[in-house]
């Protein structure tokens, strides 16, 4: 059963230089208990679709300009902040890129997941402190009871995550979006948290939608994978699907800028020129200036998200005779 | 907790020594003599002389130095050459005074600026935002006791709402203290209220930036859960460190206060003091003064460790 679905999202930011869209006509959908990967570089909007899904960007300067957001079967979209409340926590919640500041410095970390709790649930103090030691033990954190009243500045980033993720998980949410979960902590911690992440959906049963630039996290985790760049959605497909034979010329690109130990590549290739800001988009296909087949077709208009094959779609005009 | 503030019990010692040495010092470079002052205008030179051996003036500075601390060592301020009461005595009767009016002058401080600076701070750049500011850049020009005869004449003159001076103790009458009081301790208050309000309005914004606010709205909290506990708590920590200093702005603030609303405070006691070179007073209401500050301070900086764990455990 569909569990999220986003059509037609457009977000807009007030600028300096007039509006423009951090996102645009993003549309996607979210079954419950699976994982969609949205991977892309830095920029290309995948932070602002969660956010905007979470309905936490700051209004003004952010807007959402066109599209709906709906999650089980509930509009989103235009809801008040007492009902948006009701959702964070119990329906979606978050974690985020940067465990070293997202916790409140000045509160122990018992009190900020107990806090959560109590947000959406009538419970006595003792039972939100069991409740807080049980989170505490599931994401892993050791003799949890005693580190219930330590302070986050006590704990190492990867602790804070775990932290985060038992406050993130504390009202059993039905999505868990995680922005960039891994990219702040060291090797051997992420493969331990991501770990961790697939452990719990497996136990809770939540759809997990994981943002990343980094494909090897996608390929660990994700069912499905969402490629973005420059606001839009450019290639969607079942992650075997992405890595066995990508459609559109940037997810090529991407997945050979990733180092391989089993095939004998020469260099890795980086993908020519940077990431166009939001309000210095070229006309057409967004990607076109960096593309290596790009035709003078490309940059008269946005190509469509098409259907390519089954589960597959792709924004890319040459798509099919590239293939 | 009790660590910080033993620690700085122990370090105000050495500031208590340098204010009495200060006090003292000051008070026999300016020019002036408290025995002619004492003697009064008709007084022949002999007697202004005997006068000043009696008081013990006539000796080497040193020696007046050794007298004050050996005084000082056995809890002992001296006598006001003035009123011929104990310093100590004299102080106690007037401190409480100025120390309720700063009291009075800090709840209008805290409640103003705290306010003003949180709400601007919320609807920052609106016009809300802007009048805030425009207040309290008002409450910073304006002198208090400019302000205080304006308060004078309009509440006081034309409304009669309140009294335009004077003083009812809280003990006798805490309505007539309150409203006796009322007017000093606004118009003392709006000057450091103007202050805090900035300093809570930038505290605020640079709070509310921060990944943890993002955090505490993910967890679905309200609103005001979000502002007064996630955001305030963490403003605070910068805003408690200027308590301590709009304190001390406002005990010297009340000097002029008292003088504009005729309060017997510590100001109009000190005044006296030094226009009468009366040495004793200026140095034992002064070092009673400082003490009271540095206790301030050291409930500032314990205060500053139950607000911040990281302070707390280093």
């Amino acid at each position: 059963m569909t569990l999220l679905d986003v059509r037609g999202l457009t977000t807009a930011f007030m600028t300096g230089r007039g509006e423009v869209n951090a996102i645009e006509d993003v549309s996607f959908s979210l079954k419950e208990g699976e994982i969609l990967g949205i991977v892309g570089e830095s920029g290309s909007g995948k932070s602002v679709t969660a956010l905007t899904i979470m309905d936490l960007l700051p209004k003004p300067p952010a807007r959402i300009a066109a599209g709906d957001v709906h999650f089980n079967g509930q509009r989103l979209t235009g809801l008040n902040d007492r009902a948006m409340q009701a959702i964070r926590g119990p329906g979606i919640s978050m974690i985020f890129q940067e465990p070293m500041t997202s916790l409140n410095p000045v509160f122990s970390i018992g009190d900020q997941i107990m806090e959560t709790i109590a947000a959406h649930e009538r419970l006595s103090k003792s039972d939100l402190r069991k409740r807080a030691i049980d989170m505490l033990d599931k994401v892993g954190i050791p003799s949890a009871s005693r580190r219930l009243d330590d302070y986050p500045h006590q704990m190492s980033g990867g602790q804070r995550q775990r932290v985060m993720i038992a406050m993130a998980l504390a009202c059993n949410p039905k999505l868990l979006i995680a922005d960039e979960p891994t990219t702040a902590l060291d090797v051997t911690i992420q493969a331990q948290i991501l770990d961790l992440l697939m452990d719990l959906r497996d136990e809770y049963g939540m759809a997990i939608m994981i943002i990343t630039h980094n494909m090897g996290v996608i390929a660990e985790t994700a069912d499905r994978v969402l490629v973005m760049y420059a606001g839009r959605v450019i290639e969607e497909a079942p992650v075997a699907t992405i890595f066995d034979h990508p459609m559109h010329p940037y997810t090529r690109g991407l997945l050979e800028c990733v180092p391989s130990l089993t095939e004998d590549r020469p260099r890795l290739v980086a993908i020519p020129g940077t990431l166009p800001e939001p309000a210095r988009r070229p006309p057409g296909c967004r990607f076109s200036p960096r593309c290596t087949y790009a035709v003078a077709s490309c940059s008269a208009a946005i190509p469509p998200l098409e259907a390519l094959e089954t589960a597959h779609t792709a924004a890319c005009f040459r798509a099919r005779e590239l293939a | 907790m009790i660590g910080v503030a033993f620690r700085r019990l122990l370090s105000a010692i050495p500031v208590l020594l340098i204010v009495s040495l200060i006090s003292f010092g000051l008070m026999r470079l300016i020019p002036g003599d408290p025995a002619a002052a004492i003697a009064g205008v008709s007084a022949t030179p002999a007697q202004i002389e005997q006068l000043r051996r009696d008081l013990g003036l006539d000796e080497p500075i040193y020696l007046q130095l050794i007298d004050y601390y050996r005084g000082l060592a056995q809890g002992d301020l001296g006598r006001s050459l003035l009123l011929g009461t104990g310093v100590f005595a004299a102080t106690m009767e007037r401190l409480p005074v100025t120390i309720g009016l700063s009291l009075y002058a800090m709840v209008f401080t805290l409640l103003i600026g705290i306010a003003s600076g949180i709400i601007a701070a919320l609807r920052q750049n609106t016009w809300i935002d802007q009048a805030a500011m425009m207040f309290a850049m008002i409450g910073i020009s304006v002198p208090n006791f400019f302000l205080g005869l304006l308060m004078i004449i309009l509440f006081a003159v034309h409304l009669g709402w309140l009294p335009s001076g004077g003083y009812v103790p809280f003990s006798d009458d805490p309505v007539g203290w309150l409203r006796s009081l009322a007017m000093p301790a606004f118009s003392l208050a709006l000057l450091q209220a103007g202050l805090l309000a900035r300093i809570t309005r930038s505290s605020m914004l640079e709070v509310l930036r921060q990944d943890y606010i993002r955090t505490a709205r993910a967890k679905g909290l309200s609103q005001r859960k979000v502002v007064l506990k996630h955001a305030l708590s963490n403003a605070l920590i910068p805003i408690v460190t200027v308590v301590g200093i709009i304190v001390s702005l406002l005990l010297s603030g009340a000097v002029v206060t008292e003088a504009l609303f005729s309060i017997p405070g510590m100001g109009q006691l000190l005044t006296q003091a030094v226009l009468n070179r009366d040495y004793p007073m200026v140095q034992g209401g002064l070092l009673l003064v400082t003490t009271f500050l540095v206790m301030v301070n050291i409930t500032v900086d314990v205060l500053y460790a139950v607000l911040d764990p990281r302070v707390r455990y280093e």
